[in-house]
């Protein structure tokens, strides 16, 4: 699904530039559940935003979903990344003035479907993360937790490839935290890939596979041993 | 594209940005709407100027100049300073001979009496006229007709009013023409009613016309003149017939040649250039006021689209994520300036409209109106509401560009 050789970024920084990523080489199958661990500025946002098309990579090679991506302009990738690609954010990143059913319907909007269709699977999706009594609420009504699960509503409504999630239990307290990784474990048991970034040993505990991080270069890449999950 | 415009989701999208940025809105719609309408009261009063110009002098020749004899200033071949000079029939014929370039050279007569109909009266100014009055001051005739030559001919005892004179000695309702009123106890048959509010000097409380020949009589003025119009051609310069007619005059009247003072003339072709001059002027002020306020306006349009794409950026950057292409971003910034703009544009049109109707209603009425029927038109006004749009629009559309041309992890950082 995600296949990643050699992968190099830098960032410039006044006349200098600053090496982040340094090599890298990743494949991650479909259906995967991988999470991304190492020490903060490590490279793990970089290497994140770089999988889900939001920037792009120096050297190396990426492919997604079997296609090679390179000098992709932004028309193609916003396709791409509505079609294959699912976000999470730490801070959520709802539109503050959309309840939160339009929240969830508003990348099914620009996919082009119509407006009673969107409702619908909006709903669907609402409903998936237990918030369908939630629906009109704006975010500013709803909790921490909450808002996350509308976002991951939102990241599931297209029914993408990969949901990215970059440290989506960053800003909540652990009961929230849990709820918000169980979601992420049943999309991944109904075959989603999943890809998440922590910080946090028991999240990362909870995925198949675990990949550090460390200065740019990944350090290990190992398997979880699966004890009997809940 | 169509589709896009006739989507109740794009509508719901605008809806919903608009109301979350009140401020914007606010002070979008109201830059605009002070840009159109300061223009649409500045072209609507420049206009009132205008018509007002044209209500008053609009009637005559504006090649003319007005002729009268004064006194003599300066002793001249025995005679002493301070001689009365009086206009004569044959020096009429002595220009007309001499001087190159004339159109017409109309005499009048003018005074001062009594005119009564039944028990109502009032005091009017009396002018002896020719027919050829008409060509130097066109008369906007109600009923009737202006004096013709065989009034000239057989001296007739006919008139011709102002409309104002039928409103003070008729009541309403009653047709004029045919009927007589009373001049310093002479009967005279009225022939025509023209419309008021155009200068003839003279009465107070508006002008009767006779014949000239008419007036000669009655008031026995032998074969003297009042006064006289005089119309060059439009390729000859009036001022310098003003000067050949009063040098040929003095010649006539045995006065020294550069006896300025001798015979009086007001050059209206003169007067009327001073007036274009300035409405020209006026014209092109109001344009380049107007104009300067369409572009604060723009700029202002731009400047809060700038503010706003700036702190849209992060939406913007969701929405990116979200796999909403480029266009789809721009078009809808687009259409929310364009959307803003066009009603704030209209609303401009309308309170403008109204500013000039209010205007009209309480300075623009009457015989002495500061502005008459001071109005716009429709496409000029249009013209600077579309300019306003697409320009408001592309200033627009650089902060969309730059939102659009970062990367959408550039957009999303963005707090
Ligand atoms: N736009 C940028 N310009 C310059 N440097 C950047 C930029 N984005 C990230 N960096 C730098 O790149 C390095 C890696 O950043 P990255 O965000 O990938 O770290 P991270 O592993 O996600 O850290 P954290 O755990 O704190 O989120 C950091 O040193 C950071 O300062
Ligand atoms: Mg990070």
């Amino acid at each position: 699904m995600i296949k990643i050789e050699k992968l190099h970024k830098s960032y410039p920084i006044g006349k200098d530039s600053l090496h982040v990523l340094k090599g890298l080489d990743l494949h991650i199958k479909e259906g995967e559940f991988v999470s991304i661990m190492g020490s903060s500025g490590s490279g793990k946002s970089t290497l994140l935003n770089i999988v889900g098309l939001l920037d792009n990579h120096d050297e190396g090679n990426y492919y997604l979903n079997g296609q090679k991506i390179e000098k992709l302009d932004e028309k193609k990738a916003a396709i791409l990344r509505n079609k294959f690609l699912g976000f999470v954010f730490q801070s959520f990143n709802l539109i503050t003035y959309k309840t939160a059913i339009e929240n969830v319907a508003l990348p099914l909007y620009y996919q082009g479907m119509g407006r009673k269709e969107r409702q619908k699977v909006a709903m669907q999706y609402l409903e998936k993360v237990g918030l369908k009594d939630r629906a009109d609420h704006l975010p500013s009504e709803l909790s921490g937790g909450e808002k996350q699960r509308v976002a991951v509503a939102r990241a599931l409504a297209t029914n993408p490839k990969v949901v990215l999630a970059d440290e989506p239990t960053g800003a909540l307290d652990s009961a929230t935290s849990a709820s918000v990784m169980q979601l992420l474990k049943d999309i991944n048991r109904e075959g989603m890939t999943v890809f998440v970034i922590t910080h946090e040993e028991d999240i990362a505990e909870q995925t198949d596979r675990i990949v550090r991080l460390k200065d740019g270069v990944i350090i290990s890449d190992e398997k979880v041993n699966k004890k009997v999950n809940a | 594209m169509l589709k896009f415009l006739i989507d109740k989701d794009t509508w719901q999208e605008i809806y919903s940005s608009i109301r979350k940025n009140k401020m914007r809105t606010g002070i979008t719609i109201i830059g605009v709407m002070w840009g159109i309408f300061l223009l649409v009261v500045l072209l609507g009063a420049a206009k009132g100027v205008e018509n007002n110009f044209n209500k008053i002098f609009g009637s005559f020749a504006t090649n003319s100049v007005f002729v009268w004899a004064q006194s003599t200033s300066k002793p001249f071949k025995g005679f002493q300073e301070g001689k009365r000079l009086t206009l004569k029939v044959s020096d009429l014929e002595n220009i007309k001979k001499e001087i190159e370039g004339l159109e017409f050279v109309v005499p009048r007569h003018q005074t001062q009496a009594l005119a009564v109909n039944n028990f109502k009266s009032g005091n009017f100014g009396i002018f002896g006229d020719y027919p050829e009055l008409d060509n130097v001051q066109k008369k906007d005739l109600v009923y009737g007709r202006f004096i013709n030559d065989n009034d000239i001919k057989e001296k007739k005892k006919v008139c011709v009013i102002e409309e104002e004179i039928y409103k003070q000695l008729f009541d309403k309702g009653v047709y004029p023409i045919g009927t007589y009123i009373k001049i310093n106890n002479i009967n005279y048959n009225i022939v025509g009613m023209y419309k008021e509010g155009q200068i003839g000097g003279g009465g107070p409380q508006g002008n009767i016309h006779i014949p000239f020949t008419t007036f000669q009589q009655v008031y026995n003025r032998g074969d003297s003149v009042g006064w006289m119009m005089v119309t060059g051609k439009p390729e000859y310069d009036i001022t310098q017939i003003e000067a050949d007619v009063k040098l040929l005059l003095r010649n006539l009247h045995k006065v020294h040649p550069e006896d300025e003072r001798a015979f009086g003339s007001f050059n209206l072709g003169e007067r009327i250039a001073q007036v274009t001059r300035f409405l020209t002027g006026m014209q092109f002020l109001t344009w380049f006021v107007g104009i300067a306020t369409l572009i604060a306006g723009v700029f202002a349009i731009g400047n809060i689209l700038l503010i706003t794409v700036k702190e849209r950026t992060k939406e913007i950057g969701i929405r990116r994520a979200l796999g909403a292409k480029p266009w789809e971003i721009k078009r809808q910034i687009i259409l929310e300036s364009v959307f803003l703009t066009s009603i704030a544009g209209a609303l401009g049109i309308i309170f403008g409209g109204l500013v000039l109707m209010l205007i009209d209603a309480t300075i623009g009425k009457g015989p002495d109106a500061a502005l008459t029927n001071p109005t716009v038109d429709i496409p000029v006004v249009l013209i600077a509401a579309l300019t306003l749009v697409v320009l408001g629009t592309l200033i627009g559309m650089i902060p969309a560009q730059t939102a659009v041309s970062i990367r959408p992890i550039e957009a999303l950082r963005e707090e």
